[in-house]
C-alpha cells in the first residue's frame, strides 16, 4: 500500500466517522443533506451489505466455496435477536449471547453436512438449506416469527439510544464500526496460516490433501467464521432496520450477495465491500430513479426495464461476468496499475 | 382411502411438474456441469408467452387455445434456451463459475423484467372444459389436470429415453456425462450436443411452465424461482446426470411433499423434503442413481 493510498483512507475515514457532523448537501448522490437521518440511514445499510459481501467473499472468493444458502445465517442474526427480543422479551445483552451461541452451532451442523460435497453439488445443498430456513419463517411456527409480514422492533426492547429518527447517528456509528470490526477479523484471517491453506484450497484442493493437511476442517473452519460474521452483520441490519423482514431469508437475497462480491471482485476484501457499498446504493437510488419524471415519461418498452433495480443490476453483472472478470475492483486496480 | 388416492395423484402431478424441470437441469449438469438458474427463467418466460398467445387465439374454443399456449411455451423455451447458451453459456466453457454466474443474473434480470411488464399478480389461463371437471378413481374426484400432467410427463420420460439410449445425438449425450474429454479426443463435437442439450432442457422447463399454469389454473412470475429450487434437490437426490434417476426422485418428492403438507402443519412437507435430502447425502453421497459424487 503506498503513502499516498493510505493517506486517502485516513481522510475517508475520518470523513466517514464526522459525517453525522456534516451538514453539507450533495444533490443528485444523496436526497437530503450528508448529516440528513436518511442519507445516514442509506449509509448505515451500505456499511451492513459491505461488511456482509465480505463475509460471503470468505467463503467464496478465499475457499472457492460457491455458498447459495449465506442468506440463511445473516438471517439467523437478524430473526434469533429479534424473537429473543420481542417474543420472549429477553435483555438485548442475553439476546445477543444466545444468537451468538445459535450463529456458531447452526453452521457447524449444516457446514459438517454441505461440506461432504463439493463444487456445484455444494451450491445446490446449501441453495436446500437456505429454501428450508425460509419456508420455516414463511409459516410463522408457533407465532414467532410474523410470517410474511415480518417481526417489528418496539416497545422498549432495546435501549433508546437506538430507536428514532434523532438517534439514526448512533446506528450509523455502529454499522461503520461492525464494517471495521469485520474487515479487521476478515484480513488477520485471510493472513494466518489457515488462510494460506484456504487459498490453497481453492486453487487445488487435491493437492493440499496430499501435503498432509485435511481441507474438510479447514474449509468447515471458513465456513463457520464466515457465517458467524454473517450472523454478526444481520444483528446489526435488524437494528438499523428496526425489524426483521422474510426477504432477507431468500434465495434472491443470496443471489444477491453474489452479484455484490462478483461487482467488487471476487478475493479481494476491500472489493467485496465496494461491492456490498455499490449495490446497496445502486438498488436504493435506481427506485428513485425509475419514479423521476423523465422516465415515467418514456414508452413502456424503455420505461419497465429501467423502473426495475433489478433488471438493470442483473444485466450489469452479466456484463461483468463477461467482460470483467476482475470486477469494479479489478478494473480499478489496472487503472492504478497503468 | 379417497383421501389418499387424492394426495396420490396430486403429489404425482407435482412430481411430474418437477420432472419435466429436473430432467434438462440433470443433463446440462452431466453434460456440461453448469448448473443452469435461468432454468426457472425459461419455465416463466414460455409460460407468459403461452398465455399472452392463448389470449391472441381467443375466438378459438378452448381447447385449441390451450394447444396453441402450450406449442408456443415449448417453442419459445427452447428458442430461449439455445439462445442463452451460444450467447452467453459459450464464452465461458472454461469457467464453471462464470457459467454458473451468468445464468444467475440473466434469471434475475428476466424474472424482474416479467414482473415490471405484466405485474406480480397471477394470470388466468383459459382451459376447456374437461380439463375443470374431475374423474372418479377410487371414489375420489381426482382434477382432469392432475391426470394430464402425469400422462404428458409420462410421455416426456419416454421420449427423452428414447432420444438417449436409440440416437446418435443420445448416444453422444451419454457419452459425454460418463466423460466428456474421451468423446472429445474422439474427434466429436461435443459442442453441438451441448447446444441441443440446453434447447432439450428449455423445452422441457417451457412445458412445464405452462403444465404448472394448467396444474394451478393460474401463472405468477415467481412460481419459476420456487419450483427451481426443488428441481435441483430432485436433481441432487436422483442422481447428477441421470434422467431415470430425476424421474424416481421427482416421484419421491412430489408425493412426499403432498403427504406430509396434508398429514403434518403446513409446510412440514417442504421442509421435510429437504431433510430427505440431507439423509440423502449423508447416506449415498452419490444420489439415488451414484452416478457421481
Amino acid at each position: 500500500m503506498t503513502p499516498r493510498v493510505r493517506i486517502a483512507l485516513a481522510v475517508t475515514l475520518v470523513v466517514l466517522v464526522a459525517l453525522p457532523a456534516i451538514g453539507i448537501a450533495l444533490p443528485g448522490v444523496f436526497e437530503g443533506a450528508l448529516n440528513a437521518p436518511g442519507t445516514l440511514n442509506l449509509l448505515g445499510l451500505c456499511f451492513v451489505f459491505g461488511a456482509l459481501a465480505l463475509t460471503y467473499d470468505l467463503v467464496f472468493g478465499y475457499v472457492g466455496l460457491l455458498s447459495f444458502g449465506h442468506a440463511l445465517y445473516f438471517a439467523t442474526g437478524v430473526y434469533v435477536t429479534a424473537i429473543a427480543l420481542m417474543r420472549w422479551h429477553w435483555s438485548l445483552p442475553a439476546a445477543l449471547a444466545l444468537t451468538a451461541v445459535v450463529s456458531l452451532v447452526l453452521p457447524l451442523i449444516l457446514g459438517a453436512v454441505c461440506l461432504r460435497m463439493r463444487d456445484i453439488p455444494f451450491a445446490m445443498v446449501t441453495l436446500a438449506f437456505a429454501q428450508a430456513g425460509s419456508i420455516l419463517v414463511m409459516q410463522n411456527p408457533f407465532g414467532l416469527t410474523g410470517g410474511e409480514e415480518g417481526l417489528a422492533l418496539g416497545g422498549g426492547a432495546i435501549p433508546a439510544s437506538l430507536i428514532g429518527v434523532a438517534n439514526t447517528r448512533n446506528l450509523y456509528w455502529i454499522a461503520l464500526v461492525l464494517l471495521l470490526v469485520v474487515y479487521a477479523i476478515a484480513w488477520l484471517a485471510v493472513n494466518s496460516p489457515a488462510g494460506r491453506v484456504w487459498q490453497a484450497i481453492r486453487e487445488n484442493e487435491r493437492r493440499v490433501s496430499v501435503l498432509g493437511l485435511n481441507p474438510y476442517l479447514y474449509k468447515l473452519g471458513a465456513f463457520v467464521l464466515s457465517a458467524f460474521l454473517a450472523s454478526a452483520t444481520g444483528v446489526v441490519y435488524l437494528l438499523l432496520q428496526g425489524g426483521a423482514n422474510p426477504q432477507v431469508t431468500t434465495a434472491d437475497f443470496t443471489l444477491a450477495l453474489l452479484v455484490m462480491v462478483v461487482l467488487g471482485g471476487v478475493g479481494t476484501l476491500w472489493g467485496a465491500v465496494l461491492g456490498g457499498v455499490v449495490y446497496e446504493y445502486l438498488d436504493f437510488r435506481l427506485v428513485s430513479l425509475a419514479n423521476t419524471s423523465t422516465v415515467q415519461s418514456l414508452p413502456g418498452v424503455l420505461r419497465v426495464p429501467l423502473s426495475e433495480p433489478l433488471f438493470l443490476l442483473g444485466v450489469l453483472f452479466i456484463v461483468l461476468v463477461l467482460f470483467v472478470p476482475g470486477g469494479l475492483g479489478g478494473l480499478l486496480r489496472r487503472r492504478t496499475a497503468s | 382411502m379417497t383421501t389418499f388416492a387424492l394426495l396420490l395423484i396430486t403429489g404425482l402431478g407435482l412430481g411430474a411438474l418437477y420432472f419435466l424441470i429436473a430432467a434438462g437441469l440433470s443433463l446440462i449438469w452431466g453434460l456440461m456441469r453448469v448448473l443452469n438458474f435461468a432454468h426457472g427463467a425459461f419455465f416463466t418466460v414460455a409460460a407468459y408467452a403461452g398465455w399472452w398467445a392463448s389470449g391472441l387465439a381467443s375466438g378459438a374454443p378452448p381447447g385449441v387455445q390451450w394447444l396453441v399456449a402450450v406449442v408456443v411455451a415449448i417453442v419459445v423455451g427452447g428458442l430461449f434456451a439455445t439462445l442463452t447458451e451460444v450467447v452467453l453459456v459459450r464464452p465461458l466453457y472454461a469457467r464453471h463459475v462464470g457459467q454458473v454466474l451468468v445464468t444467475v443474473g440473466l434469471a434475475l434480470a428476466t424474472i424482474s423484467l416479467v414482473q415490471g411488464g405484466f405485474g406480480s399478480d397471477p394470470k388466468t389461463l383459459q382451459l376447456p372444459g374437461w380439463m375443470t371437471s374431475t374423474t372418479t378413481i377410487v371414489g375420489a374426484n381426482i382434477p382432469n389436470t392432475r391426470l394430464l400432467v402425469i400422462v404428458i410427463a409420462a410421455l416426456v420420460f419416454g421420449l427423452l429415453l428414447f432420444f438417449l439410449r436409440r440416437t446418435r445425438f443420445g448416444l453422444i449425450v451419454r457419452a459425454g456425462v460418463e466423460n466428456r474429454a474421451m468423446v472429445q479426443a474422439l474427434g466429436i463435437d461435443v459442442q453441438r450436443a451441448f447446444t441441443l442439450v440446453f434447447a432439450i432442457g428449455g423445452m422441457a422447463a417451457g412445458l412445464a411452465g405452462m403444465l404448472a399454469g394448467t396444474y394451478y389454473g393460474t401463472i405468477d412470475p415467481g412460481r419459476g424461482t420456487s419450483m427451481l429450487i426443488f428441481a435441483f434437490i430432485v436433481v441432487i437426490i436422483g442422481g447428477l446426470g441421470s434422467v431415470t434417476g430425476s424421474a424416481l426422485a421427482a416421484v419421491v418428492v412430489g408425493v412426499m411433499q403432498q403427504f406430509l403438507n396434508f398429514y403434518g402443519a403446513a409446510g412440514v412437507g417442504d421442509f421435510s423434503v429437504v431433510l430427505l435430502l440431507a439423509v440423502v447425502l449423508l447416506v449415498r453421497p452419490g444420489g439415488f442413481s451414484g452416478a457421481s459424487g
